[in-house]
């Protein structure tokens, strides 16, 4: 009890109900209208994803682009649930529903493909996540093509609660023994092993984990948008969460965050200019992965530096 | 021809027998000059990846600029068939090179995931630049071609248009097959691609290699780009999406970084791919691809023509 209740904790309990109460006031006000309460959504819904994918990609070193799959799945088995069985609280199950589903093709999918790496595997979840809408494209109980119509049931306070839930969740997994054994495999995978950490369990559980987040993303878009289709989970979702992760850093929850309310923003406003969007994305994008990269080598070489001179001094 | 005398004999088996015979040999014609584009694009996958490493996402919208170059090329400067290919490779050469100095040189020590999505990058401005430019409806290419076709067999069909593109593609593989393997800068690429720094003590320019790679390459997507546009008849700014991931699949099907492997790999997807649609649903046609390109991986992920490299500690 008194781990649970130390000031840190307590600190990050105050901010997220702090978050909570000013953005609820500012909706009562009305000064975030619709427009606003959507872009909050979306960057709630990065934010799951991202830290998510964070978790496949940038803690446990495997490299995943399959991530809008399991979205499609969450979204699909929470839509279906929600509109056949109708109950006033069916739309939670249906969350649930959709995450486990997720989570159990993740498994499925994981223990195949998870033995390969790097590019290898980046291809195989990127071919699983198309069979996928491809399955989901051909099966008429869903609406097939033409999409599925699902009644409005998730609002911002239910996307908030998923989110900050989320975070908890893997932080948490993520300083556990488990999260550490994780860690150790992106750092060196033979290593591990050889410290007596089963690597394929880990994988796979972390690629469970990642996938069961992703489901809840896909169901409170579901939810939220009371409408999807196929082509909304293609190759290019699962290319943006991926964006957003690479820009906020791999193994950083906090950069995940930051970068999903930084694109979820430029996104938002870019849409005014429909013809150029996607034009300044790419070029956005480009320019980024280049100033990062020079960045960071120049953040290595002062690191390196200093701890030189430090070395000289003693 | 071999396979035409045998046609001859099988003749003599019963009418049902005979109908299916054909319905499969019409399939196979049509994968394989199907496959023969693919493999035309999945050279240049397989070079680039073979020399950095680098899954080149924009390789198939170097392809769809091509064909565009193709189509201004025929309809606008009303040239033939064979210079309005040449300009077409020409272009998408200087093209390539142009992209692997501008986005991926200064990223040549990056973490491959930079790369990658930089690529991606690359590919999603080349595509929504050609749509703002040239605006996203699709557009009719024109017949270079006469739209006759021959009778090989009772019912089995040839086009005109797939002999020619049958023909382009023998042509161009033998002259790459005489670059990588007869010349000095072939000898440079496949030094490179062995072991990069080895090659740059041996005195080889290696950044000239490289470029040299991503010219080849995006030469013979340009190649296949105008190929597509006579198949098809009808070019649009995105069709470089789908086929650029097949032409991966068919890469990796054969061996990544191995030539003719991406030669097998490719006329391998496009055969399957024509009978998954003519057998089967043509809604599962694109499942086939990466449904394969997941059997291989996980069954010899060095692919078809690929060597097993053990993994040493």
């Amino acid at each position: 009890m008194n781990n649970i209740l130390k000031a840190k904790n307590l600190k990050a309990l105050i901010g997220i109900i702090l978050i909570y109460v000013i953005v609820q006031a500012l909706i009562m006000v009305g000064i975030v209208d619709d427009y606003y309460q959507i872009l909050l959504v979306m960057i709630c819904l990065n934010i799951i994803l991202s830290v998510s994918l964070n978790l496949i990609t940038g803690f446990t070193g495997q490299f995943s682009l399959g991530h809008a799959g399991f979205m499609a799945i969450g979204a699909y088995v929470c839509g279906y649930i929600t509109v056949t069985v109708k109950q006033e609280f069916s739309f939670l199950i249906g969350i649930f529903a959709g995450a486990i589903a997720a989570a159990l093709v993740g498994i499925l999918i994981g223990i195949p493909t998870l033995r390969l790496k790097g590019d290898y595997l980046a291809i195989a979840t990127l071919g699983m996540a198309e069979i996928i809408r491809i399955i989901i494209l051909n099966v008429e109980a869903v609406g097939g093509a033409s999409g599925l119509s699902i009644p409005q049931y998730a609002n911002w306070t239910w996307v908030y609660i998923f989110t900050v839930a989320t975070i908890v969740l893997l932080k948490n997994f993520i300083n556990s023994t488990h999260g550490r054994a994780c860690i150790s495999i992106r750092e060196d995978e033979i290593a591990s092993e050889a410290m007596g950490i089963n690597t394929t369990r880990y994988k796979v559980i972390a690629f469970a984990i990642g996938a069961f987040f992703a489901g809840v993303a896909g169901a409170l878009y579901s939810l939220y948008f009371y409408f999807i289709k196929p082509d909304q989970f293609g190759f290019m979702k699962s290319i943006d969460i991926l964006v957003i992760v690479v820009l906020g850093g791999l193994g950083n929850i906090r950069g995940s965050i930051i970068a999903s309310i930084l694109l979820a923003t430029i996104s938002s406003y870019l849409q005014e200019y429909p013809e150029l969007k996607m034009v300044i994305y790419a070029l956005v994008l480009i320019v980024i992965m280049i100033l990062k990269n020079k960045d960071m080598t120049k953040f290595k070489k002062f690191i390196t530096e200093k701890i030189l001179r430090r070395q000289t001094a003693v | 021809m071999c396979f035409l005398k045998c046609l001859y004999f099988l003749n003599f088996l019963d009418l049902e027998g005979v109908r299916l015979l054909t319905q499969f040999l019409q399939q196979l014609i049509n994968g394989i000059s199907l496959g023969s584009i693919y493999a035309l694009i999945a050279l240049g996958y397989t070079m680039v990846y073979g020399i950095i490493k680098l899954i080149n996402f924009a390789h198939g919208d170097i392809y769809m600029l091509g064909a565009y170059i193709g189509f201004v090329c025929i309809t606008y400067l009303g040239l033939g068939f064979v210079p309005s290919l040449i300009i077409s490779m020409i272009l998408c050469a200087v093209l390539g090179i142009l992209i692997e100095k501008l986005a991926y040189k200064p990223l040549r020590n990056a973490a491959r995931i930079a790369v990658l999505i930089t690529a991606i990058g690359v590919s999603l401005f080349l595509e929504y630049g050609t749509m703002a430019i040239v605006g996203p409806t699709i557009r009719t290419f024109p017949q270079v071609f006469p739209q006759s076709r021959f009778e090989i067999i009772d019912g089995v069909v040839i086009k005109v248009t797939q002999i020619y593109i049958l023909l382009v593609t023998i042509v161009l593989m033998i002259l790459l097959q005489y670059i990588v393997r007869m010349t000095r800068m072939g000898k440079a690429m496949r030094a490179v691609s062995t072991d990069q720094d080895a090659a740059r003590l041996m005195g080889i320019n290696v950044d000239r290699t490289i470029s040299f790679t991503f010219a080849i390459g995006s030469a013979l997507a340009g190649a296949a780009g105008i190929l597509v546009g006579i198949y098809y008849n009808s070019i649009d700014p995105l069709m470089g999406m789908i086929p650029g991931i097949k032409a991966f699949v068919a890469a990796v099907l054969g061996g990544i970084g191995i030539i003719p492997g991406a030669m097998l790999g490719g006329i391998s997807i496009g055969v399957i791919e024509t009978f998954v649609s003519g057998y089967g649903s043509s809604l599962y046609k694109d499942a086939a691809a990466y449904a394969i390109l997941i059997l291989v991986l996980i069954v010899k992920p060095s692919g078809l023509l690929g060597k097993n490299v053990r993994e040493k500690v």
